[in-house]
């Protein structure tokens, strides 16, 4: 079992809490847990929630008036023990056309490993990834689970224009570009979904404790489906998760 | 409505910037000097939360369309209206087809432009601020009609005028608490970090600015964690870069400082070659 967290004051109207310095699916479930707690109590005083691998940051309204007595209340609204409401967990389907046309660094990727464009695809798109928290980038999701055969370098000079959309691996992460950016990942896809949408009342669909599993589609399917969110006639397929 | 006869450098649509998405990672962005623009808004009357007009160096030219009352602060870029100087910090009446121009910097980055009940373009997620793929613009251009509303009577206005300390444009003491990872320099890091006065590089926009001198670097990248604001952060290769008001919600550099409120709008007004002395207040 990990560690009860720690409390860094980060400014004066924010408070850094952190948990063992590693990336664990526990921690992301305690650092859940304690901010559905905090939002619960506190949500007057804390205007935003900031979740990393091992850390939660709450950013307060106003300056901390008196920052042990409010890391005080805290640790007590870490022990309680009160049945939360549910909060819904899903698992997403994300189509992702691995076609080489979008699938810019596959070859380099498959030189590199031994491992054929057909097995990096199945490697990739077998796994379940966890959504740890959403950060870089509105909408840029960082996800946990990935193959160890899968964990490639950052480019050594990253590109100046990565596609929206983009599927790519960088170390031991992997992600999807939710615009155009600047990224020195390597790319091994796209999905035709928006990972960030501000006409959406929650511009992101997944938050941090959803999964992700990417479903392989082909050059028409891609185009189909990219066709069908611009109509606004498509869903994501998702499933609600019990813990 | 106020129609753009010449956009400047680079003039946005600002205000106090939007909260409670950091979770989705979106940036809180809003003005980078908010102290400059809580003038501006407050000789208004207006909200705090009322967007202006963002404009650094000047260069811009307007034309009003409608009658209003304005408030022009933060850096002195000689703004005229029809070419007669006006005072800043001060209300301003302003009548059709008036226009107003920014001339020659004398101090500060960035102005502010308040106008009565502030500029109406579409909120997005909560705020009005200009940022890439939230808001459809990113900078104002020439020939884009701005959205105020007319304001013909009610407030008086007048010669009188609240005058900015000297100090929040040209000190160099940018006040700062330890940040997070502060605990891991050695002690000749800390000093480095606390002794050395730093100029700004030419790197330095919305989202961050970067220090020309180096720390010697040994501490490691850390998990992934949030970032604010006013966040210092040690680069590998020894460059500090202080993130301003459109920095991303998370990074994993170490955070050695943290600016107070204060320090970030004060760097807001400072550019390329000049400098800075970081100073640690306790909290």
């Amino acid at each position: 079992m990990h560690k009860k967290p720690t409390y860094k004051p980060f400014g004066n109207a924010s408070i850094l809490i952190e948990w063992q310095a590693i990336i664990d699916e526990e921690i992301l479930n305690d650092i859940i847990l304690f901010k559905e707690k905090i939002q619960k109590e506190k949500s007057i005083v804390v205007a935003d929630f900031i979740i990393g691998y091992n850390s939660l940051t709450l950013k307060y309204t106003n300056e901390i008036s008196n920052y042990s007595d409010e890391v005080e209340s805290l640790k007590s609204i870490y022990k309680q023990d009160f049945k939360l409401q549910k909060t819904e967990k899903f698992l997403w389907e994300v189509p992702v056309c691995y076609d080489l046309e979008f699938g810019i660094d596959l070859k380099e990727i498959s030189e590199k490993s031994n491992l054929t464009i057909e097995e990096i695809i199945k490697l990739h798109s077998e796994k379940i990834y966890t959504v740890f928290f959403i950060g870089f980038l509105p909408g840029f999701l960082y996800l946990g689970g990935l193959d160890s055969q899968l964990h490639f370098d950052r480019k050594p000079n990253p590109r100046l224009k990565v596609a929206k959309g983009a599927l790519a691996i960088g170390g031991k992460q992997t992600g999807v570009y939710p615009e155009v950016s600047a990224g020195g990942w390597n790319i091994i896809g796209r999905t035709p979904i928006h990972f960030f949408n501000i006409k959406n009342d929650n511009p992101c669909f997944a938050k941090a404790g959803d999964k992700i599993k990417f479903k392989p589609i082909s050059l028409e399917e891609f185009y189909q489906t990219e066709k069908e969110i611009a109509e606004n006639n498509y869903i994501i397929f998702k499933t609600l998760l019990n813990d | 409505m106020i129609r753009v006869l010449k956009a400047g450098f680079y003039t946005s649509i600002q205000d106090r910037g939007r909260v409670g998405f950091a979770q989705n990672g979106v940036p809180v962005s809003g003005v980078m000097d908010s102290y400059a623009a809580d003038v501006a808004n407050s000789i208004l009357n207006n909200s705090l939360e009322d967007a202006l007009l963002e404009i650094t160096f000047g260069g811009c030219k307007l034309e009003f369309l409608v009658e209003t009352i304005i408030c022009v602060s933060g850096g002195d870029f000689s703004a005229t209206i029809n070419n007669k100087p006006i005072q800043l910090n001060s209300r301003i009446k302003i009548n059709t087809k008036d226009v107003l121009s920014f001339g020659k910097i004398n101090f500060g980055a960035r102005c502010y432009l308040a106008v009565k009940d502030g500029f109406l373009t579409k909120k997005v997620l909560g705020s009005r601020s200009f940022y890439q793929n939230i808001t459809n613009q990113i900078i104002i251009k020439k020939g884009d009609i701005l959205p105020i509303t007319t304001f013909k009577s009610g407030l008086e206005t007048s010669n009188s005028a609240i005058k900015i300390k000297e100090t929040h444009f040209n000190s160099e003491d940018i006040y700062c608490y330890e940040g997070p990872e502060f605990e891991l320099l050695k002690d000749h890091q800390k000093e480095q970090l606390l002794e050395n006065i730093f100029t700004i590089s030419n790197d330095n926009n919305r989202m961050g600015i970067r220090l020309n001198e180096l720390i010697e670097n040994n501490i490691p990248s850390i998990l992934t964690s949030a970032v604010l604001p006013g966040t210092v952060q040690l680069t590998p290769s020894g460059k500090l870069i202080v993130l301003m008001r459109d920095c991303q919600v998370t990074g994993g550099y170490p955070r050695v400082l943290q600016l107070t409120g204060y320090a970030i709008n004060k760097l807001a007004q400072k550019t390329t070659h000049q400098k800075l002395k970081f100073i640690i207040k306790s909290i």
